[in-house]
């Protein structure tokens, strides 16, 4: 509903309500998470990106699945459901769809969104319903103590793969570009004012807004993104990417992104030849995923840093609103509104 | 060359219509039964359509058939055997004869008689006829095809779409043989083909051949036959199947109940029709998506429910199984939702097209824990109106997921329907929080009826958030205690129990019957005119018919134990005797049951009824 990116203290005038909320207002309940699991972190983010956000606990709903992260709910004061194994996407369409003023948060974890309800995840993606879609990735199934994920690497050894795991992994990004998704965005769950700031964008952004949340299972999958996990990690194996600006990366920014061939290349503007003119600048809203892509599946392998921050932000006809629309022609256009109407409309005879 | 025909009055009349998927045999049917309910007939027809994608023409797996029954009085199935069986084709012939009455009238089109025709439906000689045993006196044999060409020859129309107008020239034929109103049906085309005139003319001009035929020739019929209505019921009537009176069931309930009506749904047979009818009603409002699988039918209705919609799902058989964990999450939940199942031949794909009772015990049982839920079954094509929005108002009322049975045949099935008044249809009153419960309220704190109170996202003051896990009865917090657990269990299987529910109605001979007949849903036609044809020879029956399956009648038990006999007779194996076993101390009934896609045969339930009961204890 109402989106003042640029208003930056932890609580807004909400400009519809008159109200002001703080990150208290959405706060609810003690989260029985393990101590140091990166779901607290990333709680007390969203709370705190809820309140600068300023739709009001009332209007905001979170809908979750079954997994140590849809637990979050319970610790919303906002409308919410906490309900059945990956069907998280799907109940909040159903919710969207039925009320388009809310403005709904769907929180799965990387278990309950990609491998069980992969399908719901995808479609949710392809049609564009505008939700907030949080992808909480631990690369591991926590709840039922630790067996491996559809985002764990090949040969991880698990509980259920004590000899590795003899399968390759999803990329969460991938699969929404597959899926014609528009916004996708990655935070890591330590880092909350980044992770505060993505919120906003996902929120702003009309659509489905899939927001990877990178973050660490202390018990089952200890140190799984610990290259990006603290401050130090994050500058020297990640790149925060900004819409219009140089990718570039480093401790002292010293590296930057450029293209090469089909792919991209990690060079040193001033050495080799290269110049800060040969640093790509971030296109988020380029409609061509192609080079977002790029982005969204570097790792940290042959140089390449970890990109954070948002990577596509595409503007597109969301569904909900589509769907409104299409009521409202049809409404326009046919002559009954009511049940008795409706009757009116068929071959009718009359028994004397 | 009009003699004059003599005209004999009919009670009533079965015409079954029968050729290859594309011959257009269920407009015939439709046109029919509509020409035939304006002049206050009873109507009540059944589609039979092969499974087959598009079998080869001509082929024996690729007939269609469409049957009508018409009655002066009222009647309450599409009859057994027809009177009059229209054979499009060879195979229809083959493949359909076995439906008509012995000495039924047959028309037959000789052009699609040929010598490939008849090796495809697998006859072995040229003498089709002889093979089938079927008298030549009693068949109206034409040239149907070159008729219609000749008819069309003018109207500058392909071939191909001439060919499509042979239905109309058998329509004209049976309307003559039965003394219709051509008008009433021409009225129908136009309407029809409102926006194709040329289509439309070309039909009229084919029905008028086909009356004029039978007219001037009338070379195998003696006589014509008028049914003359008796007891009308004045009111305004439409034609309607099944499965449109339920999707009206659920808008007229949304309209009632003052809110959205949502459906999450997943294409399947013999349920989709229920998708395709309320997609097109978007200026009522409805909102309709076709989802990516059942679960997400299922689920999303949840969601919308839970957000203030009135969320319906609709399947058949094989989704159900598939939506049962949402369904279960709806009864935890306590939130409104009806579950649309109709039912086919089971189990897996089974028989897609075809009608089954076999989805009772999944609708009972089909999920993990205690998971109560009401359920109700339609008894009819018109009944699926008032069955749809009396699960909806349960729904909505008792804050529960309500499973609506209903069956390919009922689906598909259509009957005269009177419209309704929905005005005088009852009040659905959802327990909404009521304003001063603020601050002190807690999601599962109950009304009088043990229905959780329900507050809709958006409201201030009531933000709370609802659980798949188990909540602790007064905070709705999550509770593992084993009190609670137990508490929580007990008052969901309460408040469906508590739901009020319409006492059993004995129809029949209520008071000395020596049989009982009991059935639920789809069948109520054809077991309440077996109890007809037996009473009729005398025999003291009576009959009663489960709505309300769970919760049952309050005087179930006092009504199965009245009587010497009970024959509970099912489309399935022993699901509703086994359910009323369960919960009727004592109750050993007899039973009849039929797996065979197929409705009942009244002839057959009367014939086997009184062979088990009463044959040897005269009374």
């Amino acid at each position: 509903m109402t989106h003042l990116g640029n208003i930056t203290p932890s609580s807004v005038l909400d400009d519809q309500q008159g109200h002001l909320f703080t990150a208290q207002d959405f706060k609810k309940g003690q989260p029985r998470w393990c101590p140091g699991c990166g779901d607290h972190f990333f709680l007390a983010s969203l709370h705190k990106a809820m309140a600068e956000i300023g739709v009001a606990p009332w209007q905001t709903c979170v809908i979750s699945g079954i997994g140590c992260s849809s637990r979050l709910p319970h610790y919303m004061a906002t409308y919410g459901m906490n309900t059945i194994h990956g069907r998280a996407a799907a109940i909040a369409t159903g919710v969207k769809l039925a009320n388009p003023e809310l403005s709904v948060w769907q929180v799965s974890g990387d278990g309950d969104g990609l491998a069980i309800g992969g399908n719901h995840f995808i479609h949710a993606n392809r049609r564009n319903v505008n939700l907030n879609m949080i992808l909480l990735n631990n690369r591991i199934y926590g709840l039922t103590k630790g067996q491996y994920s559809p985002t764990s690497p090949r040969g991880f050894v698990s509980k259920s793969s004590p000899y590795g795991t003899v399968e390759d992994p999803f990329r969460p990004a991938e699969l929404c570009f597959g899926a014609r998704g528009h916004f996708f965005a990655r935070t890591v769950a330590t880092d909350s004012p980044h992770t505060i700031e993505v919120l906003k964008a996902a929120h702003a952004h009309k659509g489905a807004s899939v927001v990877e949340v990178l973050q660490n299972c202390v018990i089952f999958n200890d140190g799984t993104h610990s290259m990006v996990y603290d401050k130090a990690g994050r500058a020297k194996n990640a790149i925060y990417v900004r819409h219009g600006e140089k990718l570039l990366f480093g401790e002292h920014m010293e590296y930057g992104l450029a293209q090469q061939g089909f792919g991209l290349k990690v060079i040193q503007p001033g050495v080799d030849g290269t110049t800060l003119d040969d640093v790509l600048v971030h296109d988020a809203h380029c409609e061509d995923d192609t080079l977002q892509l790029k982005l969204a599946l570097m790792g940290n392998n042959d140089g390449f840093p970890v990109a954070l921050g948002i990577i596509r932000d595409v503007e597109a006809p969301t569904y909900d609103e589509a769907v409104q629309n299409q009521i409202s022609e049809v409404y326009a256009k046919k002559p009954y509104h009511n049940f008795a109407q409706l009757l009116e409309t068929n071959d009718i005879w009359e028994v004397k | 060359m009009s003699e004059k025909v003599t005209v004999k009055d009919l009670d009533q009349v079965v015409i079954r219509f029968s050729g290859d998927s594309g011959d257009g045999m269920q407009l015939a049917g439709n046109i029919f039964s509509t020409v035939s309910a304006t002049v206050g007939n009873s109507i009540s027809t059944f589609p039979d359509y092969p499974a087959d994608i598009r079998a080869p023409q001509g082929s024996l797996t690729g007939v269609s058939g469409f049957q009508v029954h018409i009655g002066a009085e009222q009647i309450y199935t599409p009859g057994d055997l027809c009177d009059v069986l229209v054979a499009m084709n060879a195979a229809a012939l083959k493949t359909q004869y076995r439906f008509a009455k012995p000495g039924a009238t047959i028309i037959i089109d000789t052009d699609a008689f040929g010598e490939k025709d008849l090796k495809k439906a697998e006859f072995k000689t040229a003498d089709y006829l002889g093979e089938m045993g079927i008298d030549p006196d009693r068949v109206i044999a034409c040239a149907m095809t070159t008729m219609v060409k000749n008819c069309l020859a003018e109207s500058g129309m392909d071939n191909k779409s001439i060919l499509k107008c042979r239905n109309m020239f058998a329509l004209g034929l049976v309307c003559w043989l039965y003394d219709r109103d051509l008008s009433i049906a021409f009225n129908f085309l136009e309407e029809k083909f409102a926006r194709k005139p040329a289509i439309a003319k070309a039909n009229e001009m084919v029905i008028q051949a086909g009356y004029d035929y039978g007219h001037n020739t009338h070379s195998s019929a003696a006589n014509v036959y008028r049914i003359e209505t008796k007891h009308k019921r004045p009111g305004r009537y439409m034609d309607i199947t099944g499965n449109k009176a339920t999707a009206y069931g659920f808008i007229a309930a949304a309209e009632k109940a003052g809110l959205k009506l949502y459906l999450g749904s997943y294409p399947i047979t013999p349920a989709t029709d229920v998708l395709h009818e309320l997609s097109k009603h978007k200026s009522l409002g409805v909102t309709t998506v076709q989802c990516e699988d059942e679960i997400a039918g299922c689920a999303s209705a949840i969601g919308a429910s839970f957000a203030g919609a009135l969320g319906v799902t609709s399947t058949s058989g094989p989704g159900l199984c598939l939506k049962s964990e949402a369904m279960n999450l709806a009864v935890i939940l306590e939130l409104p939702l009806v579950i649309l199942d109709v039912q086919r031949g089971g189990p897996a794909t089974g028989l897609p097209t075809k009608s089954e009772q076999t989805d009772l015990l999944q609708a009972l049982f089909g999920r993990n824990g205690e998971s109560p839920m009401p359920v109700l079954a339609a008894s009819s094509p018109t009944d699926c109106f008032y069955a749809a929005y009396e699960a909806a108002r349960m729904a909505l009322e008792h804050m529960t997921p309500v499973i609506l049975l209903t069956d390919a045949y009922v689906a598909n099935g259509s009957g005269a329907f009177r419209l309704p008044d929905l005005a005088k249809m009852p009040a659905i009153c959802p327990p909404y929080v009521p304003e001063e419960l603020k601050g002190k309220w807690t999601p599962y704190m109950r009304n009088e009826e043990g229905a959780r109170y329900w507050a809709l996202p958006g409201r201030e003051g009531f933000e709370h958030v609802i659980a798949g896990i188990e909540k602790d009865s007064t905070t709705g917090a999550i509770s593992t205690d084993p009190e609670n657990h137990q508490m929580m269990t007990d008052l969901r299987r309460q408040k469906v129990e508590r739901i009020p529910v319409p006492d059993l109605e004995v129809l029949g001979d209520a008071d000395n019957a020596e049989l009982l007949i009991v059935g639920f849903g789809g069948t109520y036609g054809h077991l309440h005119a077996a109890m007809d044809v037996m009473r009729a020879e005398g025999k003291k029956v009576a009959m009663v018919h489960f709505r309300h399956i769970n919760p049952l009648p309050a005087n179930t038990a006092e009504v199965l134990r009245k009587y010497p006999h009970v024959v509970v007779a099912e489309q399935n194996t022993g699901q509703l005797a086994a359910w009323l076993r369960m919960k009727v101390d004592g109750f050993s009934p007899s039973q009849y049951n039929e797996v065979k896609g197929q409705p009942f045969n009244v002839a057959k339930l009367a014939e086997t009824f009184t062979r088990l009961f009463f044959i040897g204890s005269e009374k």
